[in-house]
């Protein structure tokens, strides 16, 4: 059939109007090989924008659509749409991109009119040697996976659970609960974290849809959206959890102490523990590194399992459960989801990397959450608040943006320090209310629902707030009311005076950054960082959740810093997300996948080593290579190597491309 | 007139035609004398791509891929990296300068990089001059 195209020129308002002369470009496209009609319009994407076309489909009989818009990656499924509503396979439309490429990126009108031009001209081209295509229909997995266990994790599983499907929770540490379970308060409220969280934790672990799946690690992900199927290695915890009542008594035997993770290492714990108190699921866990027994083992000695035999002598049993299993390996496990939610969170900036503050050289220098711990009443000191000396400081210092707003660190805001900043003043004014409590911030960014009325009511608790950011903490006093104190060093920039603050302690808040182990799991589920490292959502504004892996989620912050609320709100978005989809029970796979002609197939066997995917085999009777098109994702790196030119890329055909190339030469 | 060089920008779906995009929503200007023609992955491009531009009166030709160990598809990109050496010798026999063809690495976030590297090449081919007069035999 011969092309008969219709062209749209978008103006986007003035976006593109402004720029590129739409009417030019409009009477250009009139004269272009196998164009039916060229019109402009104010907004394509709008109703009566889309109606113009499906007019004239029909009026006209157009086979060909080309709209010149914005990017594809923004408006094509609408204008796919648009095609298919009027009886014309959506694969034979194309965008030209005149926006983002063209209007937005140049000055000079002229030039960019004529590249709007040669755009358009390349999208005509194309568009004429597209082929209609069938989308597939496969069913969706109603299972889901939800990759980290913390707050955001916890609701995502829950929302899923809880509307009656399967959900997978995988927990990277022993036990679920992330940062949040750390803190003490939460902010503006000042609800205990613990009261609201542990409920939720418990929820989790009572919950009959949710396999919560702890002490374990993603290890490879394959298929596509509806149906992926995970790897997953179960770390040996050397503990029988079917067995072992969380009674925590094997702590009680083990004779090794170490510094407490929970605690920020500010506590100890065994190398026998239960995570924490409130620890879900409540089972012990061996740390292997530093057990004696496990170390001896690989040292050829036997010593120790004081935990499994008890001491004789003292008339101490050992676990009586019989839970603890040296002989546990790491095992594999597979599992098949059509839905991944990944809730991964942050780490804490490590201060350590600013040398002046002296974070790890002088005692009393704290970051944020080691003071969440030092606050929170089932932390290491019950509560109170007090330096390494064990007495209560009488001046604290909280500065503001360490490692954020820093273009030595992160560029970013992590948006959560100034009000968690603002929480610590307060838990001090009522735990040490004789202290004198200084904030050093940049600028105050209270914006949240309550936000700006905590700053108000901490303003008038009497905590004295500096702005500058602090240049240096030294321990070296200049003076007899500096002695033994740590000293800040400011530029209090309100009264543009060089100040030094002797207080007893620091607590620097840190940023939010991502995980080091962000870039792997980018990597396994083909997910894209922004330039900060955090994940890449699909649409900053419009598609938040969603990720360029369909079917793959991010919630929380491991998309970006953000606060209980917004994380928590997040979580059920893409739980949604995915509910809809499970709900819907099937989802449309993208039609181009590549193709082998049988006849000029050689049977080289380049393309099978080169797929990623292992879509592609060998058919050892025809000798041929054959594709696989449910596993096929359409890189078309086979198209690109096959010496005999026998594979062919669906909608990216070497000859759609060759004109496309042509076109924007013309 | 001066002399403006025309280039062929060949972008993978994921990484840099996103970051292409990126230069657009943040407004980031460059120069206008690249023209982006959109492949899935940089795996897809074939180097008779690269020679069709030339042929058709290209004076340069960019070729974006996701960085190294980033790739949407897994490692195209590798495979792209590893046409290129072969492709840019087989070049130099038709007298096409180095500069002529580039393969870039730029990320979904990288729009300012994207127009720094359009930017660059358009400067460096201003200076090498229109492809048909030069080097080739007038027929690209």
């Amino acid at each position: 059939m011969e092309p008969k195209i219709g062209v749209y020129i978008c103006h986007c308002g003035s976006n593109i109007a402004g720029v590129v002369d739409v009417v030019q470009v409009t009477e250009y496209a009139k004269r272009l090989p196998s164009v039916a009609v060229a019109r402009d319009y104010k907004y394509m994407c709008s109703d009566p924008g889309q109606n113009l076309i499906k007019e004239d489909i029909k009026a006209l009989g157009l086979n060909r659509v080309v709209v010149a818009s914005c990017s594809p990656r923004m408006h094509e499924p609408t204008f796919r749409r648009v095609c298919q509503d009027t009886g014309l396979n959506q694969y034979l439309f194309e965008m030209a991109n005149i926006r983002e490429h063209c209007s937005w990126v140049h000055e000079d009108h002229g030039q960019a009119t004529e590249k709007a031009k040669a755009l358009v001209s390349a999208a005509v081209r194309r568009v004429s040697r597209h082929e209609p295509l069938e989308t597939r229909e496969v069913a969706v997995n109603p299972c889901t996976l939800v990759i980290g266990g913390g707050v955001a994790g916890i609701q995502a599983a829950l929302e899923i659970a809880d509307s009656g499907h399967k959900v997978y929770l995988l927990e990277k540490e022993a036990s679920i609960g992330g940062h949040m379970a750390m803190f003490d308060k939460t902010f503006p409220t000042l609800d205990c974290a613990a009261c609201i969280l542990t409920p939720k934790m418990t929820s989790v672990g009572q919950n009959r849809n949710i396999e919560l799946l702890t002490y374990s690690e993603l290890v490879e992900v394959s298929g596509y959206i509806g149906n992926f199927k995970a790897k997953i290695r179960k770390k040996a915890r050397y503990i029988d959890m079917a067995k072992c009542t969380g009674c925590g008594w094997c702590s009680e035997l083990c004779p090794t102490s170490l510094p407490n993770e929970f605690d920020c290492g500010l506590g100890k714990r065994k190398a026998i523990y239960i995570p924490s108190a409130y620890a879900v699921p409540n089972k012990a866990i061996v740390d292997a590194r530093n057990c004696r027994y496990l170390k001896g083992l690989a040292s050829g000695k036997n010593a120790c399992r004081l935990c499994q035999t008890g001491i004789e002598k003292k008339g101490l049993p050992g676990c009586e459960a019989g839970a603890i299993d040296f002989a546990q390996k790491d095992e594999m496990v597979e599992i098949e989801i059509g839905n991944i939610i990944v809730a991964t969170g942050f780490q804490q900036f490590d201060p350590s990397a600013v040398y002046q503050f002296g974070y790890g050289r002088y005692d009393n220098v704290f970051t944020g959450l080691e003071f969440e711990r030092l606050s929170n009443a089932s932390g290491p000191t019950s509560g109170s608040i007090v330096l390494k000396d064990g007495s209560p400081p009488r001046s604290i210092a909280i500065l503001h943006c360490v490692g954020s707003r820093d273009t030595n660190y992160h560029r970013y805001c992590s948006r959560v320090c100034c009000m968690y900043s603002l929480k610590f003043a307060h838990l001090l004014r009522e735990k040490v209310p004789e202290a004198k409590v200084y904030q050093l911030y940049i600028d105050m960014r209270c914006a949240g629902s309550g936000y700006e009325e905590f700053y108000e009511r901490l303003q008038e608790e009497g905590v004295d707030f500096i702005r500058g950011k602090a240049g240096e903490i030294t321990n070296i006093a200049e003076g007899p009311a500096e002695e033994g104190k740590l000293v800040v060093i400011v530029e209090d920039t309100l009264v543009r005076r060089k100040r030094r603050l002797p207080v007893d302690m620091v607590i620097l808040s840190c940023a939010l950054e991502p995980r080091p182990d962000a870039e792997q799991l980018a990597r396994i589920l083909s997910l894209s960082r922004k330039a900060d490292g955090f994940f890449l959502e699909k649409h900053p504004k419009l598609d938040p959740v969603a990720t360029t892996t369909d079917g793959v989620f991010v919630v929380g912050c491991c998309q970006s810093p953000k606060d209980i609320p917004d994380t928590v709100a997040q979580a059920s978005a893409a739980a949604a997300r995915a509910l809809a989809l499970i709900s819907k029970g099937k989802v449309e796979i993208e039609a181009a996948t590549a193709t082998v002609d049988e006849e000029h197939c050689a049977g080289c066997k380049i393309c099978i080593d080169l797929c990623p995917y292992k879509a592609i085999s060998f058919d050892e009777e025809k000798k041929v290579s054959s594709i696989n098109e449910a596993l096929c994702k359409g890189c078309g790196t086979c198209v690109a190597a096959c010496p005999s030119g026998a594979i062919t890329g669906r909608h990216f055909t070497t000859e759609q491309i060759m004109a496309e190339i042509e076109g924007v030469l013309a | 007139m001066s002399f403006e060089p025309r280039i062929v920008g060949i972008l993978c779906n994921w990484c840099s035609y996103t970051g292409a995009d990126l230069a657009g929503t943040s407004r980031r200007k460059y120069a206008p004398n690249v023209r982006v023609v959109r492949v899935m992955c940089s795996g897809r491009v074939d180097p008779t791509f690269v020679l069709k531009a030339f042929e058709m009166g290209a004076d340069g030709v960019l070729v974006c891929g996701c960085h190294p160990g980033d790739c949407h598809y897994q490692d195209g990109n590798k495979k792209t990296a590893r046409r290129m050496p072969l492709l840019k010798k087989m070049l130099a026999q038709f007298g096409i300068e180095d500069g002529r063809v580039r393969l870039e690495w730029v990320s979904a976030s990288e729009g300012d990089r994207f127009a720094t590297i359009v930017n660059e090449m358009t400067e460096q081919l201003r200076a090498l001059g229109p492809f048909r007069s030069n080097g080739g035999d007038g027929h690209g």
